[in-house]
């Protein structure tokens, strides 16, 4: 990490007596992707919102790119570009018109007319916002926020309704922010999204961080602990445990699914492998249980990821 | 080093005369693309004026040097006051006052570029109503200047009067109290009838009134000439007034 572009130290807001924040503390790195996963109602909007300035915290601070959003937004607004979950738009707009007007803001604004060739969005350039669907605005969102070359950006929820097509538009362009530079922070409750573009995870739940780390060390994080396979049926696995190193168990879970637990490494999978060949089974659908994040949430939160 | 990308960071502002423009343009364009808007801002005053001028029901000699002010008067109103009030209550609900007030243009560069909008609409009012008297046999005489005076100070008391109206309530209510007011006023304001012959319990809070003080102001401008030093000073009141209150009220989301 070449610096820090975010800065966030015991963040607290509070709506009434709920702590939408409390006590959240992270860092995002310059010119990396971070994602913010968390279900609804975690806090995710909250924070960003902070973030970007249009709201202030109870107590803690917030450093982005060195500057405070609450005092310092005047430096600050033109070195972010900002996605809303919603709104923004004029709906009797049309998007050509928006996003020129937005890039009119700005001193060296991208070509409006590419962005929104890139985005898919020219067919409909001409067309009153309001009647643009749902991804549709999304996209315009999403190129309103990048428009002014911004060296930071806040994406909440980017691509929450897009259909697959345009969330792989969106994600091939968030690759390329962080390609050129871009700082990117995005809030996101698909895991999927979190685990393909983020350099570092922060995952919160109920308004505080429940881990963070890069996608990997997250779901690294404890050892694998569980190797299954198929064969037939009713094998005798007293052979196979006195091969395994102490402290492993297997079991013949339900006839023909057999389960080896303990910590699986190299010389484990080798003494399975050995173990069949001596009995001339070849060992169907192996697979060593590897974490998802959405595991890790499960374990940390007690959660569905999607509720 | 490899070649930096389109999307590099390259940050900055554009001068604030820039924003400013270009805010006005699409709010101006947007205004003009409104066909209620235009119904208040444009057809009702047109037809008042026309209709009145034709129709011989007022008692007045000169009829059409009679309803021009009135009708700009309430030109004006329809555009600072009912207008305002009404995008102003969208815009927030469409979440534009906020997205757009955390970009370089800022809070101020968005009531600037809704002020400059705002006055390109009256001019082209003015300019409409101007002809189409000029049509029906109006001939221009009194002070001009005391008359943009009087327009100027009427916008900044009723756009006050109209974000104070959209801090206060939700964006269909505005909508709703907004073309209320303007229909009271429009009765009762001096644009068509003389607030001389309403009833005396009318007649009293009738004068007080913003629009009063516009239509009279103008009528005396446009008429024997100078400044009418009364309805100047009634519109820079309601003026401090409404500005104090709004901003006071004023709810960005």
């Amino acid at each position: 990490m070449a610096g820090v572009a975010l800065e966030v130290t015991d963040l607290v807001k509070r709506y009434g007596p709920r702590a939408a924040l409390d006590g959240v503390s992270l860092s995002a790195g310059l010119g990396a992707v971070t994602a913010i996963l968390g279900p609804n109602g975690a806090g995710k909007t909250t924070l960003v919102e902070i973030c970007e300035g249009f709201r202030r915290q109870d107590t803690g601070q917030v450093r982005v790119l060195g500057l405070d959003p609450g005092r310092e937004g005047r430096r600050l607004r033109p070195l972010i570009g900002v996605m809303l979950q919603q709104g923004g738009i004029y709906p009797a707009a049309r998007p050509r018109e928006m996003l020129e007007l937005v890039a009119a803001y700005y001193a060296n604004p991208l070509d409006p007319a590419a962005l929104l060739r890139r985005l898919g969005l020219l067919e409909v350039a001409g067309v009153p916002c309001r009647r643009l669907s749902g991804g549709q605005r999304q996209r315009l969102s999403l190129a309103l926020a990048i428009v002014g070359r911004p060296a930071m950006v806040f994406l909440d929820e980017p691509t929450t309704g897009l259909d697959p097509q345009a969330r792989q538009a969106a994600w091939e362009l968030i690759s390329e922010l962080r390609r050129d530079g871009v700082t990117v922070i995005l809030t996101t409750h698909y895991l999927e999204e979190a685990e393909r573009l983020a350099d570092r995870v922060v995952i919160i739940d109920r308004g505080r961080v429940v881990a963070q780390g890069a996608p990997a060390e997250l779901t690294e994080a404890g050892a694998r602990r569980r190797l299954e396979f198929r064969a037939r049926p009713g094998l005798d696995l007293a052979g196979l445990a006195a091969a395994l190193p102490s402290g492993h168990v297997a079991r013949e879970v339900s006839p023909g699914h057999y389960v080896v637990e303990g910590e699986i490494g190299p010389r484990v999978v080798a003494e399975v492998a050995t173990w069949c060949a001596d009995r001339g089974v070849l060992p169907g659908d192996l697979r060593i249980e590897s974490r998802s994040l959405e595991d890790v949430f499960l374990e940390l939160t007690g959660r569905e990821l999607r509720s | 080093m490899e070649a930096r990308g389109v999307l590099a960071p390259a940050p900055g502002s554009a001068p604030a005369l820039r924003r400013v423009a270009a805010q006005a343009a699409m709010e101006l364009r947007l205004q003009l693309r409104n066909g209620e808007q235009l119904l208040l801002t444009l057809a009702i005053p047109i037809l008042v004026l026309v209709v009145f001028s034709v129709a011989p029901v007022l008692g007045v000699r000169d009829r059409v040097a009679f309803l021009l002010p009135g009708v700009i008067g309430l030109a004006v109103m329809s555009t600072a006051f009912t207008g305002q009030a009404i995008a102003t209550g969208f815009d927030r609900r469409h979440g534009v006052l906020k997205r757009l007030g955390a970009t370089p243009l800022g809070r101020s560069g968005l009531i600037l570029g809704k002020t400059a909008a705002m006055l390109g609409v009256e001019a082209i009012q003015v300019v409409v109503l101007g002809l189409v008297a000029l049509g029906l046999g109006w001939r221009p005489h009194g002070s001009v200047a005391g008359a943009l005076l009087l327009i100027l100070l009427g916008t900044a008391a009723f756009s006050g009067l109209g974000l104070l109206l959209a801090g206060l309530l939700r964006a269909e209510a505005t909508l709703a109290a907004a073309n209320l007011v303007y229909l009271v006023l429009l009765v009762v304001g001096g644009v068509v009838f003389p607030v001389s012959d309403l009833p005396a319990a009318v007649r009293g809070p009738a004068e007080l009134l913003p629009i009063t003080a516009l239509t009279d102001g103008l009528r005396a401008a446009l008429g024997e000439g100078g400044l009418p030093a009364r309805d100047l000073v009634e519109l820079a009141v309601w003026a401090v007034l409404g500005a104090g209150l709004a901003s006071a009220t004023f709810r960005w989301e």
